[in-house]
């Protein structure tokens, strides 16, 4: 049954040299771990991306309950956490989600940085791979708003006096961010909303794309 | 790839009628224990990832995401505090030569620098060796910037007031207050509403006294010896006013 549909789709689309491109690829020696445990190093990049998925589902949950509104913002957080079933579970993994991609995704730079993995051929994969945490770590910044609680606002008041000191465009780019110039409220949580909901995620797709595909042109670094 | 004359496709399209037969490929030359990812390597990332969820949901049970209270931009006591993750750029900016006039140099260039630096890794850092060992300045300046980031972060932890933030996001169940009772005026003769608001629900040095979880003895014994930050004898009133005001802390219930 199985095969036949998938005949009747490779005959018409011919499939199978694209799945091949994706699965069909070599695990060499100095990166399994079933061979040497100290290759356990190896396995950050594939967590963060883990840990990303994670993130990715359970913050397509979390928009099915959250109101991106300075009244309800919080009372939908609250909803969710207090009296939607598992509710505190999705948010939890998303909240301490949020913890652990930094956290791989610093041991994995450690890793690449210390092996010298990022040099001639790979340095165009390290910059996207650097790119990719600065996407990261904003969208850590633009999450933290989102509950609009206490720590929430206050943390977001320091970050945009900080925006606001960046020399020549400081104003411009904090009115960009906040939308407007001394309040952060209901114009900051929509914008703070679609920038983590919206643009993040669709340059971390964009970003993940290349560095996934230059892996698997270029191949794993080898062995030290 | 075929190419040129005889090619036969599948109706108008550009998908070419004849099946290959595609044979997975063969690692046995490669060199050392190679294996195929598909599937052999997969299924074993599979149980890695198996045992790292299972711990990751222990965790998300175990500890359930904190919330504090709504935001209320008209606190202007609320120390704030990023996650954990800024730490070291939040205490970098405590500084001297790192803030104020020099604001420049701590949110801009000294990070700049580093993140510059890191982005750029591979042209400053371009001799063929891979070694650690091999390539000092490298491994230096990163161990370096370890180490800076994590005194920063250490440094940071260090010296917020955990009790004190914990205590400044509460959130406190919304009371009905009597302001018009007795107990309550004689708190705000005694100055205790200073530190415990005006709706008693607490503030960056002192908690909430709605719904507080003390009998009224245990009351009584705080008003009186002090607790935590609160010195003994702010209460300056009679035993009788002393016994109103425990009544009325007793009597506070939420909504």
């Amino acid at each position: 049954m199985f095969n036949k549909i998938y005949d009747w789709v490779d005959e018409r689309l011919d499939i199978t040299p694209i799945w091949r491109d994706i699965a069909d690829h070599e695990v060499p020696e100095h990166v399994n771990p079933a061979h040497h445990f100290s290759a356990f190093v190896y396995c950050f990049g594939g967590l963060t991306f883990f840990v990303t998925v994670i993130q990715i589902l359970s913050g397509m949950f979390l928009t099915m309950y959250y109101v991106p509104d300075i009244k309800n913002a919080w009372e939908s957080v609250y909803y969710l956490q207090n009296h939607v079933a598992f509710g505190q579970i999705v948010r939890g993994m998303h909240h301490w989600g949020a913890s652990l991609v930094i956290v791989m995704m610093f041991l994995h730079t450690l890793r690449v940085f210390f092996q010298g993995a990022y040099k001639k051929p790979r340095e165009l994969n390290w910059i996207v791979g650097v790119l990719i945490f600065f996407v990261m770590l904003a969208l850590g910044l633009t999450g933290y708003l989102l509950p609009w609680d206490m720590k929430a606002l206050f943390a977001t008041k320091v970050t945009m006096q900080i925006i606001e000191s960046t020399p020549l465009i400081g104003d411009y780019l904090k009115i960009l961010i906040a939308g407007d110039s001394s309040i952060v409220g209901a114009q900051t949580i929509t914008r703070f909303f679609a920038i983590h909901v919206f643009f993040l995620p669709a340059a971390l797709f964009a970003l993940m794309a290349a560095h996934f595909i230059m892996i698997r042109k270029q191949g794993i670094s080898g062995p030290l | 790839m075929h190419r040129g004359k005889g090619m036969k496709f599948v109706g108008d399209s550009r998908v070419s009628a004849e099946q290959k037969t595609f044979i997975p490929k063969d690692y046995s030359e490669y060199p050392g224990k190679t294996e195929a990812f598909w599937p052999n390597f997969l299924l074993k990332e599979w149980m890695v990832g198996a045992v790292f969820l299972i711990g990751f949901l222990c965790l998300t049970i175990a500890h359930e995401p904190p919330l504090e209270k709504i935001a209320d931009p008209s606190d202007t006591a609320y120390i704030p505090l990023p996650d954990w993750y800024f730490l070291f750029l939040y205490q970098l900016l405590k500084y001297t030569y790192a803030s104020g006039p020099y604001n420049a140099i701590g949110a801009f260039i000294i990070p700049g620098l580093v993140f510059g630096a890191l982005l750029l890794a591979p042209f400053l850092d371009r001799g063929p060796e891979r070694k650690p060992s091999k390539r000092p300045f490298a491994t230096g300046f990163m161990l370096l910037a370890i180490a800076g980031v994590t005194f920063l972060t250490w440094e940071s932890v260090a010296h917020h007031d955990w009790e004190a933030a914990a205590q400044q996001g509460k959130i406190v169940a919304d009371a009905e207050i009597d302001t018009e009772a007795e107990g309550y005026k004689l708190m705000e003769a005694n100055t205790c509403l200073t530190c415990h608001g005006n709706e008693l629900q607490g503030g960056a040095g002192a908690p909430a006294l709605v719904e507080v979880d003390l009998s009224p003895e245990e009351i009584h014994d705080v008003i009186v010896n002090g607790r935590g930050a609160m010195p003994a004898g702010i209460f300056t009133g009679t035993d009788e006013e002393l016994n109103k005001v425990v009544e009325f802390i007793s009597s506070i219930e939420s909504e």
